[in-house]
């Protein structure tokens, strides 16, 4: 009985052995195969490489953990599944042993407490106050953000993109006029609620120029899926002469309008006006002649068709005056009449006459 | 016809139904002709006084409330003669019955429907995001599509199927003839198609279904259309129904074991339900008060939620996850139960670490009420909850990982059995284990602000509640299948199942991981065109994971009317329920086991779990195999009794 004893638990130490090395192995080829995905969007921030890195280290620790349970588990079907002759068979009575039972309790927990403690140290580093931070006020509306600048005189600047100088630390404070929405640039990795009642603080130091989402994540509404602006990342002087451009009025309304002169070129095609005004008239109307095919508002072809110039205006200036039947109110933004310029707006209300006959 | 009329039904439900709709209009002109309300006939007031009270009346009318209602009046209440009990036609799934037997399989079927009306909803929301842009559905209704999809798999199929399956078995296994307060039993049952009804009826609604989410978040869920109130007061009935069942379990646990049941010699299914039985009464009543809380704003103004008028819109976050943290614990517990009965039974060893299993589960359900703000991380809550919050969500995962640990170490050395139920234990034992690592990881704040709200998060719960939970479920429904029907399921369809489910499933969620990091928002109709490529491919997958589902509707449904007779104890498993007849008589058992030893006794030899005779007389059989010696006393029927406490 017991050198029997001891010929079992020679032969399980080996098993377990040759099994842990299979495993070994296959953790070494998962990690290398889960460091080679391309997880994230493109790193343009500060926090971005932060946290990209911390992502890179759970990897390197969850990869081993996964390929054990599946090592184990292939094994035992592979080496203990029933041959022929067994069936009545049943396995040694071994109800457990404590040791064992310490030790994976306690590593885990070693584990995961360590995990813990180095993602503190990063969330202190990348939501610390950092020198010469900007402050922009976002402000999210169902469905669509505007993004205020402090200019002088205490006067804000108002923009539908959200203009940024590269390297420079921002403190974004985030404000809703309605329900939840939650400010995301998955490019800088950073999010956060805009909560009713409450400003809310996010912070993000942009380190490469370009053009990126702003994305809501959290669900406001019908037209939630379409409530997506861009962050424009530029270098430092590049802001100063757009910021400067911007005059200093609280009306949102005149300055997203001059956006032409940094943004969009004055003088777009009523087409061109359809596909690029923020938000995005075809991000929500279906118009065969501008090729987008959305539901989340009425179908232009539908709904104007044969109507008049001062119809059309007047839908896109007060919305909710007219609404189509299977829609209703408060869906589409109110403010076209403060983003867009009168002659904007004549020309967006020409095309859509036109190409609706 | 008047007797019918009179006799507790269907029939007198459908009447009473209509008698309370009748009653909620009147109820509501009353009042609003009393405080001058304009207009005076609003239909959309009359529907939500309908939606409370018409369920009360349908209650009534099946009987529900029938002997509660003599004993209240004064009346002669009736001796329980047990003339209710069994089935013996369809019909009899379709009255208010107080067999645990009946309850349970109208419990697991009635989950199964709506999980099927649920998959149909997940098939719906799949393609209109198979290609970007509009498909075929427009945003309210696709909001709508994916809300009352989660909806009615947690609250009508994930939770109510675990109650259902603990119903039929957990008696059994403690040796009981019946759980603790059958009419109560009885009750909850009827309460849950009344949720599942309402929330799918919600697609006729004015203004569409409730499209919010299942998380209906304040103050969306206090501004839409009235489709959202078919949730608010549907989780009213499905929670109390849930509450109602946990009670009863929980009393049936403690005071209806058999002599010498210990604690300590509880099969784990015992303890996994007597674990969630308490998360259950003490988290579900906060879901059902942050609803009723959207309820009084919706209807009454009450402002909990208007930060004009002083409300707080946090406020709502906390309560909700308050229960629906512990929630998903709920749905994985009683999973943790059958993975070890299978796991122990197919591969014929003792459950590994037994007393640790046990505690591992009572440390989750502490552990499960300290972590519930780690959905807030981005909330805009106070920032330092966030970082206890991390911890004991990290640490949570100890106790999972210690049940992992001995589930391994229970199959290792084993001779293991790979049958239908086995696979999907060990299915799950696979992509659980990747759902706890992405929880780990959305536990870590930094790696949280920027996944929180993205098809990450969605993989995660699908590898948890799919993987984990639905996994464990078939492993329980085939495990029970013979025991439950007395037939035994096509074991080949039963493999085909889970081949076609564990590819399909991976197929359709693992991209999901990577999406959402990629930046993919969740509750979309829309999305970017660099996602369409991924998308197209996991709609493609999901339709097959739908069809894999037809596999098993198949299986069980022509197995139930043709499937081979099964034995009492066909997987030769040792807990009391496999020690009666297939399907179990009447009551349960014609003797009063006691029991002796463990639930998992496999390679001792002589063990046994329970005899059919008092303690202490010496057993004849003690040198025969276990299985064999009690079914020989099942078989018998040999009358001892007596000792009962």
């Amino acid at each position: 009985m017991g050198s029997e004893q001891v010929k079992t638990s020679r032969e399980s130490r080996i098993e377990l052995f040759k099994m842990l090395g299979i495993g070994a192995v296959a953790s070494v080829i998962g990690i290398i195969a889960g460091l080679a995905i391309d997880w994230f969007p493109i790193q343009a921030s500060e926090e971005a490489k932060q946290i990209d890195s911390l992502w890179d280290l759970l990897l390197g620790v969850s990869v081993p953990v996964f390929v054990l349970v599946q090592a184990i588990v292939l094994y035992c079907v592979w080496k203990f599944r029933v041959r022929p002759g067994e069936e009545d068979k049943d396995g040694p009575p071994i109800h457990g042993d404590t040791k064992i039972e310490m030790i994976w309790t306690a590593i885990p927990a070693i584990i995961l407490l360590v995990l813990c403690v180095y993602a503190y140290l990063v969330l202190e580093d990348i939501e610390g106050a950092k020198a010469d931070t900007m402050d922009v006020r976002v402000v999210g509306e169902q469905f669509t953000w505007t993004f205020y600048y402090p200019g002088e005189d205490g006067k804000e600047i108002a923009s539908k993109e959200l203009y940024l100088p590269v390297n420079r630390s921002i403190s974004f404070d985030v404000q809703t006029k309605d329900v939840l929405h939650d400010f995301w640039v998955p490019a800088f990795r950073m999010k956060i609620d805009a909560v009713p009642g409450t400003t809310q603080h996010v912070r993000a130091t942009p380190t490469r120029e370009g053009t990126y989402p702003v994305v809501c994540a959290e669900l406001c509404g019908l037209g939630h899926a379409v409530m997506r602006q861009n962050a424009r990342v530029v270098s430092g002087a590049a802001f100063e002469t757009w910021l400067k451009e911007q005059p200093g009025k609280t009306n949102p309304g005149a300055t997203a309008g001059n956006q032409g002169s940094a943004g969009q070129p004055a003088g777009l095609s009523g087409k061109e006006l359809f596909t690029s005004v923020q938000p995005t008239c075809s991000s929500c109307h279906t118009l065969a002649d501008a090729g987008s095919n959305s539901s989340t508002g009425p179908n232009l072809d539908d709904a104007l068709e044969g109507k008049s110039e001062e119809y059309i205006r007047q839908g896109i200036l007060e919305p909710d005056q007219q609404i189509a039947a299977g829609f209703s109110a408060g869906i589409m933004p109110p403010n076209y009449d403060e983003t867009l310029k009168p002659e904007e707006v004549d020309a967006l209300v020409k095309y859509l006459a036109k190409v609706t006959k | 016809m008047a007797a019918k009329l009179r006799a507790p039904g269907l029939l007198r439900a459908g009447v009473l139904t209509l008698v309370g709709i009748a009653f909620a209009a009147i109820l509501d002109l009353t009042v609003r002709a009393a405080t001058n309300a304009e207009p005076l006939v609003n239909g959309e007031a009359i529907t939500l006084v309908a939606l409370l009270a018409a369920p009360f009346f349908f209650l009534g009318g099946l009987g529900a409330f029938d002997e509660w209602l003599y004993w209240a009046s004064g009346k002669p209440s009736r001796p329980e003669d047990h003339s209710g009990h069994g089935a013996t036609s369809w019909k009899d799934y379709f009255r208010v019955n107080t067999d645990h037997k009946v309850i349970g399989v109208q419990y697991v079927v009635t989950s199964f429907f709506f999980m099927l009306v649920g998959g149909l909803l997940a098939m719906l929301v799949r393609a209109e995001l198979a290609a970007p842009g509009a498909q075929f559905v427009d945003p309210n209704t696709y909001n709508g599509l994916f809300s009352v999809h989660a909806s009615l798999m947690i609250f009508l199929f994930i939770i109510p199927v675990f109650a259902g399956m603990a119903n039929y078995v957990l008696p059994l296994m403690i040796g009981a003839p019946d759980m603790a307060f059958p009419r109560l039993n009885a009750l909850s049952f009827w309460m849950l198609p009344i949720a599942g009804v309402m929330m799918t009826l919600s697609f006729f609604a004015p203004g569409g279904s409730f499209a919010t989410g299942w998380t209906a978040y304040a103050p969306l869920s206090t501004e839409v259309p009235m489709g959202q109130m078919f949730f608010t007061i549907g989780v009213q009935f499905a929670g109390a129904s849930s509450i109602a069942t946990a009670l009863n379990f929980l009393v049936t646990i403690i005071t209806m074991r058999a002599p010498g049941m210990s604690f300590w010699r509880m099969p784990l299914l015992v303890w996994a339900n007597f674990a969630t039985s308490l998360l259950v009464v003490i988290a579900t009543p906060f879901v059902a008060a942050s609803q009723l809380f959207v309820l009084l704003d919706y209807a009454l103004g009450f402002n909990f939620f208007n930060v004009e008028r002083g409300g707080d819109v946090l406020m709502y976050q906390h309560v909700f996850w308050f229960y629906s943290h512990p929630a998903v614990y709920i749905m994985m517990l009683p999973g943790f139960g059958i993975i070890s009965e299978v796991l122990a039974v197919k591969s014929r060893k003792p459950i590994f670490g037994y007393r640790m299993m046990a505690f591992s589960l009572l440390a989750i359900v502490l552990l499960g009420f300290t972590v519930w703000a780690h959905h807030m991380f981005v909330s805009g809550m106070q920032p330092w909850i966030r970082v206890p919050m991390m911890i004991t969500t990290a640490i949570i995962a100890v106790p999972t990982g210690i049940k992992i640990f001995s589930w391994l170490a229970t199959i290792w050395r084993g001779v293991l059995h790979l049958d239908t139920p086995m696979l999907w234990s060990l299915g799950f034992i696979t992509m659980f284990v990747l759902g706890g690592i992405s929880g780990v990881m959305l536990a870590i704040i930094p790696i949280d602000i920027h996944v929180s709200d993205t098809y990450f998060v969605v993989a995660h719960i699908h590898y948890v509640l799919y993987g984990g939970s639905v996994f464990t479920i078939f492993a329980g429904i085939y495990y029970w299948f013979p025991k439950m029907t007395g037939r035994m399921f096509d074991e080949r369809l039963g493999k085909v199942h889970f081949w076609m489910t564990f590819v399909s499933f991976n197929l359709t969620f693992a991209p999901m991981h990577l999406i959402g990091v990629q930046g993919m928002p969740r509750r979309v109709a829309d999305y970017t065109e660099q996602f369409a490529g991924w998308n197209m491919l996991i709609s493609l997958a999901s339709f097959l994971l739908g069809l894999s589902t037809l596999v098993f509707v198949y299986n069980v449904v022509a197995s139930w009317r043709g499937g081979t007779r099964a034995e009492a104890n066909p997987w030769r498993a040792m807990t009391l329920e496999w020690q009666v007849s297939s399907p179990p008589p009447i009551f349960n058992f014609d003797a009063v086991p006691t029991v002796v030893g463990g639930p998992y006794e496999y390679g001792v030899p002589g063990a046994v779990h329970g005899v059919f005779r008092p303690a202490g007389q010496p057993d004849p059989h003690a040198k025969e195999p276990a299985g064999a010696s009690a079914r020989a006393d099942a078989a018998g029927a040999t009358h001892h009794g007596g000792t009962e406490t």
